[in-house]
């Protein structure tokens, strides 16, 4: 039963949102790609480190912080709301009466859900991310496909992938967990209900803000 | 058995219950009546912990339920089955999986197996073919059957129903009283049901709880009801002028 209920919600949350995250990410790497030739144009930095700019940017802050941002709104409320639906039916009570370990089998599965699918959306937003800043600057001639992968190639750290994953574990664990507590604990009617979900996704969101920049803090400083 | 000791509850500075003792027994149907917002949901949900009491002790035979926690709270309630006012179904959940739901959780059934227990509870009930509607396809009663099908499905040994058939029409109300009745016979449960239904309470009332403002007001079987000389109580029973008139016959023919 938990093992299919994980599955579930990991396909809720991966294959749910692959296609918001795609388009939020090809959109991140195109602008920060355009903004960085504009900003060096005219200047002694060799053109081709636009791609390498775009790459540690997208692959350090904005794929597992962006990615994270947006999924608290989708996934996070999304969870609040209906974890709060079954408190407020009595399914929960239903399930305590029945001898389920409610706290287990209604927020374990979606933890199991989001930890796993949610770094590997970040994977896929952090290439699609530098893919993005590819179609934004090389059909439109600002550099050439050579440079844009000479720079996307260069002064690679793989100590970055690991930054990104642990981000994005620890993000995927706050929204989520996040999320959960808000559902379970939600009193009152369908008022209360909304705010529930829209805390979810402001307290989901600032202490996701807040573990980025400990987590800089810890790991580049 | 399941025995109540001294049991107050209140919510803010407003105490619903001042102080409960009562004794229910197995292979009995246990009645809690009382007036709408006397408390009886309230004291159900403390009985199955839901609600912990401000003060006092439920006892399920041997086990002091109040200190219970954890796995070992989980593991009594197994043997408990649940009907609750609302039903709470699973809605995104059909009828039968609805049913099936904790057997799926707490057996190592073969889905035949699972299917053969589901279908002789439904039977039970009397509902054959819903099984793969979903609750909102189906009509409140019908919810109420199937509520009844899964809080049987375990075999509890302790079954608590509340209000097993409001909004329900007398025939339908007889039906599901009688069906729980037998059940508490067949296996020996103990079932406690909440009611302010008069038929439920004259039918299968053989232990009467009744609860007023907060206090037990009066307890006794169904047959001491007509004799008592609770004022509280045959007012509450006996609430119509057309009842009132039935009683008067009933005691003259004494
Ligand atoms: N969670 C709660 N918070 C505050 N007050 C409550 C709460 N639950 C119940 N009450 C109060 O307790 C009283 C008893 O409510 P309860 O639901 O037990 O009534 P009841 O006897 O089941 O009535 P009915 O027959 O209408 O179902 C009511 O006055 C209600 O306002
Ligand atoms: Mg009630």
């Amino acid at each position: 039963m938990y093992w299919k209920e994980t599955v579930r919600q990991m396909d809720d949350i991966g294959i749910g949102s692959l296609v918001i995250v795609c388009l939020i990410s090809i959109f991140m790497g195109a602008v920060s790609a355009i903004q960085f030739a504009y900003q060096l144009s005219g200047q002694l930095v060799p053109k081709y480190y636009i791609g390498y700019i775009v790459r540690d940017l997208t692959i350090i802050e904005l794929a597992p912080t962006i990615t994270c941002l947006v999924l608290a709104g989708k996934v996070g409320s999304n969870m609040a709301a209906e974890i709060g639906g079954m408190r407020q039916k009595e399914h929960i009570d239903a399930m305590e009466i029945m001898g389920v370990n409610t706290s287990a089998y209604v927020i374990l599965p979606k933890i199991l859900g989001g930890l796993f699918a949610i770094p590997l959306l970040v994977c896929i937003s952090a290439l699609v991310g530098i893919l993005g800043g590819y179609i934004a600057t090389v059909p439109t001639e600002i550099i050439s496909d050579i440079e844009y992968v000479r720079g996307a190639r260069s002064f690679f750290h793989p100590y970055n992938v690991f930054m990104m994953f642990v981000k994005s574990v620890v993000f995927a664990f706050i929204l989520v967990s996040v999320s959960c507590y808000q559902g379970y604990f939600v009193k009152g009617g369908s008022i209360e209900l909304g705010k529930a979900s829209t805390a979810a996704v402001v307290y989901s969101d600032i202490l996701i803000l807040l573990a980025d920049y400990v987590i800089a803090l810890l790991l580049m400083a | 058995m399941i025995r109540a000791e001294g049991i107050f509850k209140s919510f803010g500075d407003k105490e619903v219950l001042k102080g409960i003792d009562a004794t229910f027994e197995a292979g009995k149907t246990n009645l809690i009546i009382g007036r709408s917002g006397a408390g009886k949901t309230v004291l159900l949900k403390i009985l199955v912990g839901l609600l912990k009491p401000s003060s006092g002790t439920i006892w399920y035979d041997k086990d002091n339920f109040s200190l219970l926690e954890g796995r070992k709270l989980r593991e009594i309630r197994l043997k408990v089955g649940m009907l609750f006012q609302g039903s709470a179904l699973f809605d995104s959940l059909t009828v039968q999986q609805n049913v099936q739901f904790p057997l799926d959780m707490f057996t190592n059934f073969t889905y035949k197996e699972k299917l053969n227990r589901v279908n002789e509870c439904l039977e039970r009930v009397n509902l054959e073919n819903a099984n793969d509607k979903y609750p909102s396809e189906i009509s409140g009663g019908m919810q109420k059957r199937v509520g009844i099908a899964r809080a049987i499905v375990l075999n509890p040994t302790y079954l608590f129903c509340d209000e097993p058939n409001s909004g329900l029409d007398p025939k339908t109300s007889i039906v599901i009283d009688e069906l729980i009745k037998d059940i508490t016979i067949e296996n020996n449960i103990t079932t406690i049901i909440n009611t302010h239904d008069m038929n439920s309470v004259m039918e299968i009332g053989e232990n009467i709880v009744f609860i007023h403002d907060g206090y037990l007001e009066w307890n006794g079987s169904r047959n001491q009801v007509l004799d008592s000389t609770n004022m509280r109580l045959q007012e509450f029973i006996f609430a119509s002028p057309f009842l009132q008139r039935l009683r008067k016959a009933a005691l003259n023919n004494h």
